[in-house]
């Protein structure tokens, strides 16, 4: 697998790049380029959950701690003490690597990994939840309003496809940090620690700290996640930006596409962005799109458990035997 | 502070813990079995509350008189559901388990909103409003014949696990797969047979919780990390840990609310569960992992 992602690897990377560049001027409908700004958001989401969840074995539950953090670190920063909010995205980034390591610091240290890993994080993500809900200038229970006054010095551009290139830009940096992953020393000790910790330890691989490195890359990627979210769409408040659903969400997106490949997440994010414009459109059926990730999400672990991306590799080889 | 409101809140606490603590014993008896962790446990409940909602509102069907059908209907649902679900997609990994769970938490949750809409439900009963004089306070009466019932109940499931054939066998397989095997226990059996009476439980604490609670498709998310908190609090696989962490979080639950008020009050839980993972993960009587 891994020579068949070398082999094709530029081609693929720009021939995408081209096709989602194109995208929003030959669709050019704001509903359109909506739904393409969605997609990507997903897919960046998505990949900072598939960096510590798929590429390092690390199940998360509640990694809506880090986007809630990079969300609030930013929008705080900027209405209460004036940040220029393109300012925003190296402050969320820091926020997410500082709550990243913390909680990758104490749980490892505590030995926690599979599932009471996966369920601390959603403790953790509750503890913020609360915390940041119960003090005064976070807005408490009723949010952070930014005032819109649009321009590009003020990080709101006045068209959509502003936003569209910039969420484009983030998520070919998260693509170029998984194929980092691919082929650095760093991401082969994630895939030895991911497949069997006692093995990579006994290797001399210093599980721990390598653990929290992952943590913090994943910690700072989801937080500038949260600082687009929050200047996309104006407001923010902890149901939302601490919610269970976006934890899932990037779970699902990265789970569904295919955990610990470098385009599972995108293939999960268009799959998740799109089910859910679909079913808003055709139907006015209140959780209809959540039932089908759900019903996917079992399917998938039950027959693909690398992910719908394993559907499009067993093409191309079949492709591929057949032309030779 | 004045210690009526202490009793008061002392009093609460424990009650609301005893159901918890049998929302808990479920899924402990699940872990302590199957080594899964049960996630879908929290929707599950939430199902079994909306079933003793319409046997209420369609059939007038009481809910205390429920408990003949919720707790037979969800062990079958449970049984059924290991058998051709989750047994059968483990692949050998407790994640993939974990990961199932939830799928099937989504799917229920958004199953319930398409069919049963968003809004809270509560039912009312002849004896919703009967209040007992407690000590300092007066309780609800319904509030403590759901805390009598439910730990007439975990101790059944004591019982029944300590004391019969079923049981025995239940033990056995929790202790040791292969050798249980090797007696000529019927392994697979006994892991549907356990999800089935942890999902049954869940039938019992539903019925004993609609007359003090209300229900909605999240309701769940109530119950989902309270229950796994008191199962690490007791120690994962634990009765006796399960009925002291229940009573422990329910106490935690109403001082929280009383000292640090309605929103910052329900820090505790989450706290104690971490603190818990982090410095004792075999939990106050749980056996060392």
């Amino acid at each position: 697998m891994n020579d068949n992602t070398r082999s094709i690897g530029w081609p693929l990377h720009l021939s995408l790049l081209t096709l989602a560049v194109m995208f929003p001027f030959v669709f050019s409908s704001p509903f359109i380029v909506n739904f393409g700004v969605l997609a990507l958001f997903y897919a960046f989401i998505g990949q900072s959950w598939n960096i510590s969840g798929g590429f390092a074995g690390q199940l998360s539950f509640g990694h809506v701690v880090f986007f809630g953090a990079g969300a609030y670190a930013s929008t705080v920063l900027q209405l209460r003490y004036g940040m220029n909010p393109w300012l925003g995205l190296p402050a969320s980034a820091v926020a997410g690597a500082i709550v990243g390591w913390i909680i990758g610091f104490l749980s490892f240290r505590a030995g926690l990994k599979g599932s009471y890993f996966a369920l601390i994080t959603l403790a953790f993500a509750e503890v913020l939840r609360i915390l940041v809900n119960s003090v005064g200038f976070t807005g408490g229970g009723l949010g952070l309003l930014i005032p819109a006054k649009p321009s590009m010095a003020n990080f709101q551009f006045a068209e959509r496809i502003g936003f569209y290139f910039l969420i484009l830009a983030l998520t070919v940096i998260s693509v170029a940090v998984a194929v980092w992953l691919r082929r650095s020393r760093f991401g082969a000790q994630l895939a030895a620690i991911r497949e069997n910790e006692d093995a990579a330890r006994a290797l001399g691989i210093n599980v721990f700290r390598e653990k929290v490195k992952v943590m913090v890359l994943s910690g700072a990627m989801c937080g500038v996640g949260g600082c687009f979210f929050a200047q996309y769409f104006l407001y923010i408040d902890t149901t939302i930006v601490f919610g269970v659903d976006k934890s899932v969400e990037m779970l699902l997106v990265s789970m569904i596409g295919g955990a610990g490949t470098v385009y599972g997440p995108l293939i999960g994010a268009l799959l998740l962005a799109g089910v859910g414009d679909l079913t808003r459109v055709l139907t006015d059926v209140q959780g209809l799109s959540l039932v089908l990730y759900g019903t996917l999400l079992v399917i998938i672990i039950a027959f693909l458990p690398n992910g719908l991306i394993d559907l499009f590799k067993r093409i191309g080889q079949r492709f591929k035997q057949r032309g030779a | 502070m004045d210690l009526t409101i202490l009793g008061a809140a002392t009093i609460n606490g424990l009650l609301i813990g005893g159901i918890y603590t049998l929302v808990a014993s479920g899924l402990t008896l699940i872990y302590g079995v199957l080594h899964i962790i049960n996630f879908a446990h929290g929707s599950m409940l939430m199902l079994a509350m909306f079933g003793v909602y319409y046997l209420l509102t369609i059939f007038g069907i009481d809910p205390y008189m429920s408990l003949l059908i919720m707790v037979p209907a969800m062990y079958l649902l449970g049984f059924l559901l290991y058998k051709l679900l989750i047994g059968r997609m483990a692949h050998g990994k407790d994640e993939n388990i974990l990961l199932i769970t939830l799928g099937l938490s989504i799917l229920i949750e958004n199953l319930a909103l398409m069919f049963f809409k968003g809004n809270t439900r509560t039912i009312s009963v002849s004896y919703s409003d009967m209040m007992v004089e407690v000590g300092p306070t007066l309780v609800s009466l319904p509030k403590i014949i759901s805390f009598g019932a439910a730990m007439a109940l975990c101790a059944a499931l004591g019982l029944f696990i300590q004391h019969t054939d079923t049981g025995r066998a239940i033990r056995a397989v929790a202790k040791e797969r292969v050798g249980a095997r090797l007696v000529g226990i019927n392994v697979d059996r006994i892991f549907a047979i356990s999800y089935g009476m942890g999902l049954a439980t869940l039938g019992a604490a539903a019925c004993l919780l609609m007359p003090i609670f209300y229900v909605s498709p999240t309701t769940g998310h109530v119950f989902v990390m309270v229950a796994f908190t008191i199962v690490v609090l007791g120690g994962m696989g634990s009765f006796l840990g399960a009925v002291v962490g229940g009573l422990i979080v329910g106490l935690t639950e109403s001082f929280g609310g009383l000292f640090l008020g309605e929103s910052l009050g329900q820090i505790g839980i989450s706290l104690i569960f971490i603190l818990i993972l982090l410095f004792r993960p075999s939990g106050l009587f749980g056996a060392k992992r």
